[in-house]
């Protein structure tokens, strides 16, 4: 399968991109549990690109790991202001925004894999991995 | 309205069909507490059945309108959220908070019928 690519700029795009994640999952027969996490992990990052940052883009692609296991990967980047304190960001309650507080501890909690890079002016990239049960 | 509102007998039945973006969803949360006003209804459920993904946000929007509806002195009660959508809001560390739910919209109707206004689903019936 491969990999697809999508700009977030409005508030629909959270959305589609959400959708085609989905999609992307049940095609590689995630069951339906991971497949609506991944989607309600991805509504959470594009969101905070569209809040925080007005534009970025997602890009989704098949892994495999040294086991052949298979995964799907997901990275979220925009060129946003980027985040000063990323521990704050990723305590649970913090917002600096319209009560997103959940967002980024709460899809952590959802996938296998979190790596979050910022760097205060030049944009945040968030890749995430969850791997076929 | 983003959403259409039902109004059978003295209930209000709010039936979520689409995905909302956030600017659909605070839309949705003004229009369910006027049209609560207007209609003077007695109770609201709101069924999200048909809602595959209900992230932090839609999460927040839903439990604030019921606890909006309730201060305003009506019942509310969320009905038919997805095992799945259930499994994936607690593993992100939020419910809906303490807001009545119900399987479907039979049962959200014989709560509602059970439930003292102001009061949600920890302190009810």
């Amino acid at each position: 399968m491969e990999a697809r690519k999508m700009a977030i700029l409005r508030e629909e795009d959270v959305i589609l991109a959400r959708q085609l994640v989905r999609k992307m999952a049940a095609d590689m027969t995630f069951n339906l549990v991971d497949q609506t996490r991944l989607a309600t992990a991805v509504s959470e990052l594009t969101r905070n690109a569209v809040e925080y940052a007005r534009s970025g883009d997602i890009r989704m692609e098949p892994v495999k790991n040294r086991l052949r296991r298979e995964g799907l990967k997901i990275v979220v980047s925009d060129n946003g202001p980027g985040i000063a304190d990323i521990e704050q960001a990723m305590t649970m309650g913090f917002t600096t925004s319209n009560g997103l507080g959940a967002g980024l501890p709460g899809t952590r909690q959802l996938v296998d894999e979190f790596d979050i890079r910022s760097t205060s002016g030049s944009g945040t990239t968030v890749t995430i991995v969850m791997w076929k049960r | 309205m983003i959403v259409p509102i039902l109004k059978i007998g003295k209930n209000l039945i709010i039936s979520i069909q689409i995905p909302l973006t956030d600017q659909q969803a605070r839309q949705f949360q003004r229009e369910v507490l006027e049209e609560v006003a207007r209609t003077e209804a007695f109770g609201i459920i709101i069924d999200i059945t048909a809602m595959d993904v209900v992230d932090s946000y839609m999460a927040r929007i839903l439990s604030e309108t019921a606890i909006d509806v309730q201060l305003m002195g009506a019942r509310a009660v969320i009905v038919g959220i997805r095992p799945e959508v259930a499994v994936t809001l607690v593993q992100m560390g939020r419910g809906l908070g303490d807001v009545a739910t119900a399987l479907n919209l039979e049962q959200g109707l014989a709560k509602l019928e059970k439930m003292d206004a102001r009061k949600g689903a920890g302190h009810g019936s």
